[in-house]
């Protein structure tokens, strides 16, 4: 089977398309962008690969004729013991490199008691991958979010005059940074294996069938006809110069894509607001950026979050049940903390407070859609802020007032918006590529053997 | 600078000229010369000539301070005498260069002014600035009221008003600093001389009309201009200098050669762009090597018009020496109504043979920067071609933020590739289960 990627490189997450040859999508993948950006783009592709497989995956176990209530049961097992896989490949790696450093001569006074602790709260950790509690619900998908986590919690406890918390920690914190840039084997050939093993041991009734499909899942080859990469990094990824798009073009294309009738974007990422006019073919006609300053972006958001000491998830529930109008001009991400820490201090309720910052961010992007031309039917709403009812709410009553009625689409898959319109361009390269050559010659052009 | 140097006299000719003339100032006391401070749009300099005056150009100064890397000081510098955040980058840039002493871009110092004369008032900083300069220097001060084309015309009822000032406020001034009589055959053997140098100027902007053009009419352009935006207007110098430039300009034609950049000569010409707005100076090779390394050359700019709307037919004139001088100072670019300045950038677009309009706004520079996205948008409407919008500083390092400029660039530059590009391919991939795709007509 030919597969079509597009990779979207952001400053806080790497996300990557695959699609298939009429350009539906097969797969997804997103990682946290870490320094390193080539890897983190080889594993968001590598995710997106194991996201398809999974897709073949559910083709293979519905045509099983089995009832779907238990095929998609053994589904989700299967992705759960695989990313446990995943989760314990990378948490040795962790604990590998965590007693590598404790070698230095540094620690020889406490080596043996730090080692102890390492390796109860690593026996833990390992534990608690292998047997996750009930209801634990986690904030992030993220291996490094998860560990720290994890690792914070039980160096608490963990802690001792000898072998402070902050030893502890800055351990950590050197040793993450190795796992992150380190090469292992996260794929879905690498993991799978161990992954359904795990699963047949409690399905024993349908195995064979079960096992069967997985296999004819697998054995398809998937072979990248064209990849295409975006975002801030782009010039970092391993693609020839013409294989690398603005992300202004993906994000145009790419909500076109989701929905055909879009004439205007709006996309509030980490680091930028962008405000894109497309025509009827998904075609860029004009677009404004945020100038110098990332003021009312998605990495103001995540400032706020940690003053409050909240999850930048909280944030838009909080607003909603704001009661009264506070009016917030600066959405100025340095000053984000004092602004805050003022108006607490003048009486304001947090909940009024955030539903005034919402509605500041949205001014701010307000006044780049007007430049960019305004806003008209049907306008799509992208990027990490656009899940954030506060946001959505303020949009939509601004957009009222100042454009009039407006349908509003936002997708729930919309941080993928970037890489979905890059591996559409992906797709077309190899059109446009292929029209050039058919015009020169006569015979029946074929793309790509999958042999 | 250019491998080549066989292409580069022009080049060496201007920097031997810069050097002599800073040489002459770094001497003007010892010589007994008397010296005026005064700026690039409007300025009077044939007329300074006629009075064996020499002129320093303040924001030529600043811009020489920022190519050297050095305005971030001087801004910094002038901040702290309480100059705001929000100033003009040249004028704190000079302030900043006059507290640390005054060193010129060729590493001599400068002399204090003789007179401060400000013979354009388009720009009300520059008025501004002189009052910021009266107050370093015990010195008298000229101001000229230059009336604003607001209908979009200089009447001769505004001529006369501005030559009348010239005779009656300024002239005066001059021969009494001077020590000189007002000669006016003097004034318009410069002015004669002027317009010939003018001519090859305008022959030197307009070559890049051809395909490949021959020059880069912003980056580049800002070299081409230096000289009789200047000092240097009305001396056999300027005519020599663009006789040069012009005949280098002429072998590129006949080689069907594009432009030389920092890097040498340019690649394969892709995009053909106008440009409004001033350039950065503090990275002005990194601004300029993002256009080139994509195949961009500019055709034609805006900017190259502040010291003169020459190839809109302006000429100095001999036959009228003053009233020729009253409507250069009215008639440079920032002096033109915003109708006037769309009319002027869809005329380029369309002679060109641009692919489109590039603003660079820059956040120091009011005369330029107000009213530019309307501009956009009606230079848009009117040519259907794509527009881009992109945000630097003149001399404040500060201010220039190159990923962000560089992906907007990009995106604009994309975007034009896009639209010629046009429809969506008529063709899909088809999979016929055979492991090939196979290209089909869409039905």
């Amino acid at each position: 089977m030919n597969v079509f990627c597009g990779i979207d490189l952001g400053s806080t997450t790497t996300k990557a398309v695959l699609l298939d040859h009429e350009g539906l999508v097969l797969g997804r993948g997103i990682t946290n962008s870490r320094s390193n950006y080539s890897l983190a783009a080889d594993i968001a592709r590598d995710e997106a690969f194991t996201s398809a497989r999974f897709t073949l995956i559910d083709r293979e176990l519905s045509s099983l004729g089995e009832s779907p209530q238990h095929t998609e049961q053994f589904r989700k097992r299967l992705l759960l013991q695989f990313r446990r896989q995943q989760l314990l490949s990378q948490l040795k790696s962790l604990r590998d490199l965590s007693f590598a450093e404790i070698d230095s001569p540094r620690y020889d006074e406490i080596r043996s008691s730090l080692s102890d602790r390492l390796r109860a709260m690593f026996d833990s950790m390992e534990d608690g991958i292998r047997r996750p509690r009930l209801g634990g619900g986690k904030k992030s998908d993220f291996f490094r979010d998860q560990a720290a986590s994890d690792y914070s919690r039980l160096a608490e406890s963990h802690a001792s005059e000898a072998v402070p918390f902050e030893l502890l920690m800055s351990i950590f914190d050197k040793v993450i940074i190795q796992v992150e840039n380190q090469r292992m084997d996260l794929t879905f050939e690498g993991n799978i294996l161990a992954a359904l093993r795990l699963c047949l041991e409690t399905d024993r009734q349908s195995a064979a069938s079960y096992e069967a499909a997985v296999a004819r899942a697998a054995s398809v080859p998937l072979s990248e006809v064209a990849a295409i990469g975006t975002g801030y990094g782009r010039a970092r990824l391993p693609f020839p110069k013409e294989m690398i798009r603005s992300e202004i073009l993906c994000h145009g294309l790419g909500a076109h894509i989701s929905f055909p009738g879009t004439a205007t974007v709006l996309d509030i990422g980490g680091q930028d607001t962008k405000a894109i006019q497309v025509d009827p073919r998904g075609i860029v006609t004009s677009f404004q950026m945020n100038d110098r300053c990332a003021a009312g972006c998605g990495r103001y958001l995540g400032y706020i979050a940690d003053e409050m000491n909240l999850g930048v998830h909280e944030l838009g529930p909080m607003a909603m049940t704001s009661t009264r109008h506070v009016k917030i001009n600066s959405t100025c991400t340095v000053f984000a903390g004092a602004e805050l820490r003022d108006r607490l201090t003048m009486g304001q309720r947090r909940e009024d407070i955030l539903a005034g910052l919402h509605r500041a961010i949205i001014l701010r992007a307000m006044a780049l859609l007007a430049r960019s031309g305004g806003v008209a039917d049907e306008f799509t709403f992208t990027g990490g802020v656009a899940n954030n009812q506060a946001a959505v709410a303020a949009l939509r009553t601004l957009v009222m007032e100042n454009y009039g009625e407006r349908k509003l689409n936002i997708s729930p898959d919309s941080i993928y918006t970037g890489a979905l319109g890059a591996a559409h361009f992906a797709l077309r390269s190899v059109l446009e590529s292929e029209k050039d050559r058919s015009a020169t010659q006569t015979s029946t052009p074929q793309i790509g053997s999958s042999t | 600078m250019s491998q080549d140097q066989s292409k580069d006299q022009s080049m060496v000719k201007q920097k031997e000229m810069i050097a002599n003339h800073f040489a002459k100032l770094s001497t003007a006391k010892e010589s007994g010369r008397k010296v005026v401070y005064t700026f690039v749009p409007g300025n009077l300099t044939e007329l300074l000539h006629s009075f064996d005056l020499l002129a320093v150009y303040p924001e030529i100064n600043a811009l020489q301070s920022g190519m050297r890397r050095k305005s971030g000081a001087y801004v910094t510098e002038a901040e702290k005498f309480g100059h705001s955040e929000d100033v003009c980058a040249y004028v704190k840039s000079d302030i900043g260069m006059l507290k640390a002493g005054n060193i010129g871009p060729t590493g001599e110092r400068l002399p204090p002014p003789d007179l401060l004369l400000l013979s354009y008032t388009g720009c009300f900083t520059f008025m501004k600035w002189f009052e910021l300069l009266k107050r370093e220097y015990d010195c008298p001060v000229v101001m000229l009221h230059v009336p604003y084309q607001g209908d979009g015309t200089l009447t001769p009822d505004m001529r006369k008003y501005v030559v009348d000032q010239i005779r009656r406020d300024l002239i005066p001034v001059l021969e009494k600093i001077s020590g000189k009589s007002y000669d006016e055959d003097k004034v318009k053997e410069h002015l004669r001389r002027s317009a010939q140098a003018e001519d090859d100027l305008v022959w030197v902007l307009e070559s890049a009309k051809h395909k490949p053009s021959p020059i880069d009419g912003y980056f580049g352009g800002v070299y081409y201009i230096g000289p009789i935006f200047t000092a240097f207007r009305g001396t056999q110098d300027a005519i020599d200098y663009y006789r040069m430039l012009r005949q280098e300009v002429t072998e590129r034609i006949a080689s069907g050669q594009g432009p030389i950049t920092p890097d040498g000569p340019m690649g394969p010409e892709k995009y053909r762009l106008v440009v409004e707005g001033p350039p950065n100076w503090t990275h002005f090779h990194e601004f300029w090597k993002m256009f080139y390394d994509e195949g961009a050359v500019v055709v034609a700019s805006s900017y190259t018009k502040v010291g003169g709307t020459y190839d809109l037919g302006f000429r100095h004139d001999p036959d009228h020496p003053l009233e020729s001088l009253a409507e250069y100072c009215g008639g440079c670019y920032t002096n033109l109504n915003l109708p006037s300045r769309i009319d002027l950038l869809c005329k380029y677009m369309t002679e060109y043979q641009a692919d489109g309009l590039l603003i660079n706004s820059v956040k120091s520079c009011n005369s330029f920067s107000a009213g530019q996205l309307m501009m956009m948008r009606e230079v848009e409407r009117r040519t259907g071609k794509p527009t881009g919008f992109v945000e630097t500083d003149l001399v404040d390092p500060r201010y220039f933020s190159a990923a962000n400029i560089k992906n907007r660039l990009e995106s604009y530059l994309q975007m034009i590739e896009q639209k010629r590009r046009g429809a969506l391919p008529d063709k899909r991939l088809a999979d016929r289960g055979d492991g090939v795709l196979h290209l089909e007509v869409l039905p």
